[in-house]
């Protein structure tokens, strides 16, 4: 589904993503791990197309497609969809009706029928329940005043709104306490599916107690450096990122 | 630029081609003489119709405005207007109704096609003879008949200065006076039409005088004059301009509007102003200097500003409001775009005269493009004004790295017991605000439209509901091309 080939990225003229290569295939979650400032999140905006992040070197393909040829919002038509790190505030906008309008935005650009109010309503009704996130959220301007917990759980609400077919986590448990997390974990895991892979970015091991993946990879200094199954994260966590780092060099 | 800014490009370059095609009916026009006399003024008033008096008193304001000076204290620029080289009086003979929707100019009708305006509406705007598609007659005799009954005047100034002269001259001119500044001076001597409400003690206006307005598509004139009278308990909505574009070949525009809330009367006046701003190179465009203001002449009386100001090249306005009467209440809600090389010095004037007088303003100036808005306003309370309190909210949302943004508050108080509060804040469309909006599927300008809506929405909750949702279209529609 995703095909990372030797990818260079640079930001303000400075060289973040050192050829970066990274297969994923549909139904599978890989993690993407690594210490601060290896390049994890540089990674998810590259692949989201978020402008100033630019492409030197190699290649994206997405479903046979060259997604870097793609404009972000043409590629959250696609089923590119990024759980951000930092959800960001819109001033009067309310939830639902930030909600609506992207949902038909996507549609419109897919060629699918617009949905009105009513039905939009009743399918974020359908799955904010599971995620704890209420009436009164919907209503709210988005995102303003909310507390961090309930931020990722909004985006993963998104997540499960929008149906992508690649969803990338940016570190979604940053801010979360236990509970949060296990709550937001429990969304993301009802979300996998055999046609749905994701790709999760994480700091730390824990979050992969909840959200057990199928492949890790470690990045540093803009490559991957190690591969491995769900234990790598255990390794990781006994040794820390440095070992890690070491050994594979 | 996206492939999608490219296909509207290549659309509004296909339809200038048609647009040339589309214009070449010759309209007969009856001009007074050109240039600014008291002959002209004379010829005017002969035109309408009117009584002595109303002429002496036009030519009082003609006399009056020989001996004054243009204002240069907005931050606007233009080249100097030649007043001389004008036509202060123009009317087609006869206006030829266009048979059909192919005569009208196709850009207008993209327009009025994306701010979702019934067919049927877009015709009556387009000037298209309606009568084909729905009884406008009829619909008009309804309203009249129904505002007749509640004893509500609603007619053309013109028609009221012959059958209401005394209710006319009763309040004509006492908000403001004749000699009040330079364009109402001008607008005073030569105003051509414009529009009279009196609603009687006791009366709510049944209905929001908007709707009766927008069937009639009633046009407008370059020196329009308003005058609304709200009588002791009396309430009344009105509703000026129009959300769809208006194509207006006068470039100087200088209208005055006057209201007046006696006890317990209530006003609510709400425009949007969506006139030719000029090119994207900041060429032609009208010029729009207009004095508009509301006297709470009675205790608990109230009045209500709504503005969304979209259109026009230079935007000189600062709707107003004196609380005379005990206890009354001024509000000023106002929504000011710029983009391209427009510019805007637009604001209010809260004048606090009696006890327990309050006022309130939000006011949300957007500027995009090179353009520049200026929001200016004066908060004011006289010694007598126990008690009085204001809430001012001056925010501005800029657009790019090009236009700017700027607030210049004027507060004065004599009374120690007053309590003023301003609140101010400029902000930019953020690149995450934006970059999020796209990843989640929503196009550039969508996103644009989507969070300066944000910003706007606790003005565009004051308009009347019908508007509100076209004001919100508009909005977007203005901000086309500010990003990318």
């Amino acid at each position: 589904m995703l095909d990372i080939k030797n990818l260079r990225v640079a930001v303000d003229g400075k060289e973040i993503l050192k050829g970066l290569t990274l297969k994923v295939e549909a139904g599978r979650v890989h993690a993407i791990m690594g210490p601060n400032g290896s390049g994890k999140s540089t990674l998810s905006y590259v692949l989201a197309g978020r402008s100033g992040y630019d492409i030197t070197e190699g290649s994206i393909t997405y479903n046979g497609e060259d997604l870097a040829a793609l404009a972000p919002e043409e590629r959250a038509a696609r089923g590119v969809f990024l759980a951000m790190q930092y959800p960001v505030e819109i001033p009067g906008v309310t939830t639902m009706m930030f909600l609506k309008s992207a949902l038909n935005a996507q549609r419109r650009s897919r060629g699918e029928l617009e949905l009105d109010a009513i039905t939009v309503l009743k399918r974020v009704r359908a799955k904010a329940a599971a995620l704890n996130v209420s009436e009164e959220m919907l209503k709210r301007a988005l995102n303003v005043g909310f507390s961090g917990g309930e931020k990722k759980r909004l985006e993963i609400l998104q997540m499960a709104l929008f149906e992508p077919s690649l969803a990338i986590l940016d570190e979604t448990d940053s801010g979360l306490d236990i509970d949060a997390l296990r709550l937001v974990a429990e969304g993301v895991n009802s979300l996998r599916t055999p046609e749905r892979a994701m790709l999760v970015i994480t700091h730390y091991q824990r979050l992969l107690d909840y959200i057990v993946p199928d492949r890790i990879h470690v990045l540093a200094k803009g490559r991957i450096v190690a591969e491995g199954g769900k234990e790598l994260a255990l390794e990781l966590e006994a040794k820390g990122y440095e070992q890690i780092v070491k050994d594979a060099a | 630029m996206s492939s999608a800014a490219l296909e509207t490009k290549d659309t509004v370059a296909s339809l200038g081609e048609k647009y040339k095609y589309g214009f070449v009916t010759d309209i007969e026009m009856e001009r007074a003489p050109k240039g600014l006399s008291e002959e002209t003024v004379r010829y005017i008033s002969a035109k309408k119709g009117e009584p002595d008096w109303m002429l002496e008193w036009r030519l009082g304001a003609f006399r009056r405005w020989l001996a004054m000076k243009e204002p240069k204290w907005a931050r606007v620029h233009y080249p100097p207007i030649d007043y001389q080289d004008a036509y202060y009086y123009a009317a087609p003979k006869n206006t030829p109704k266009k048979q059909s929707l192919d005569e009208v100019d196709p850009k207008l009708l993209e327009t009025y096609n994306k701010l979702g305006i019934p067919l049927s509406e877009q015709m009556a705007l387009a000037g298209v003879a309606v009568d084909a598609v729905f009884d406008s007659v009829s619909v008009a005799t309804t309203f009249k008949e129904k505002l007749n009954e509640a004893g509500v005047i609603f007619c053309p100034i013109s028609e009221a200065i012959r059958d209401y002269p005394e209710l006319v001259k009763k309040y004509l001119g006492t908000v403001v006076p004749v000699t009040d500044n330079f364009f109402a001076t001008l607008n005073s001597a030569v105003f051509s039409d414009g529009t009279f409400v009196y609603v009687p003690k006791g009366v709510r206006c049944p209905m929001e005088l908007s709707t009766y307005f927008r069937i009639n598509a009633s046009e407008t004139g370059q020196f329009e004059r308003t005058l609304i009278v709200a009588d002791e308990g009396s309430y009344v909505s009105y509703l000026e301009g129009c959300t769809a574009p208006k194509r207006d070949e006068n470039q100087l525009h200088a209208a005055v509007v006057e209201l007046v809330a006696l006890d317990d009367a209530e006003i609510k006046y709400s425009t949007v102003q969506n006139w030719y701003p000029g090119d994207e190179n900041g060429l032609g465009g009208i010029y729009n200097f207009v004095t508009k203001r509301g006297d709470c002449r009675g205790d608990r009386s109230k009045i209500s500003w709504t503005q969304v100001e979209t259109g026009s090249a230079i935007t000189w306005k600062y709707p107003s409001c004196i609380l005379r009467g005990d206890d009354s209440i001024g509000e000023f809600y106002s929504i000011a775009i710029a983009n391209n090389f427009q510019q805007a010095d637009t604001g209010t004037k809260m004048i606090h005269l009696g006890r327990n007088t309050r006022s309130r303003i939000i006011s949300k100036g957007i500027s995009a493009g090179k353009a520049q808005n200026t929001y200016r306003g004066l908060v004011s309370v006289y010694g007598k004004a126990e008690n009085a309190r204001n809430f001012t909210q001056c925010d501005s949302l800029l657009i790019g790295a090009e236009c700017g943004a700027h607030t210049v508050p004027y507060i004065e108080s004599r009374n120690p017991s007053a309590r003023i509060e301003h609140e101010a804040t400029t902000s930019k469309i953020a690149e995450d605000q934006l970059f999020y909006c796209l990843q989640r599927g929503l196009g550039q300008e969508e996103a644009v439209a989507l969070i300066v809506n944000g910003f706007c929405k606790e003005v565009l909750q004051q308009l009347p509901m019908e508007f509100a949702v076209e004001a919100q279209k508009l909005v977007g529609i203005s901000l086309e091309g500010s990003v990318g």
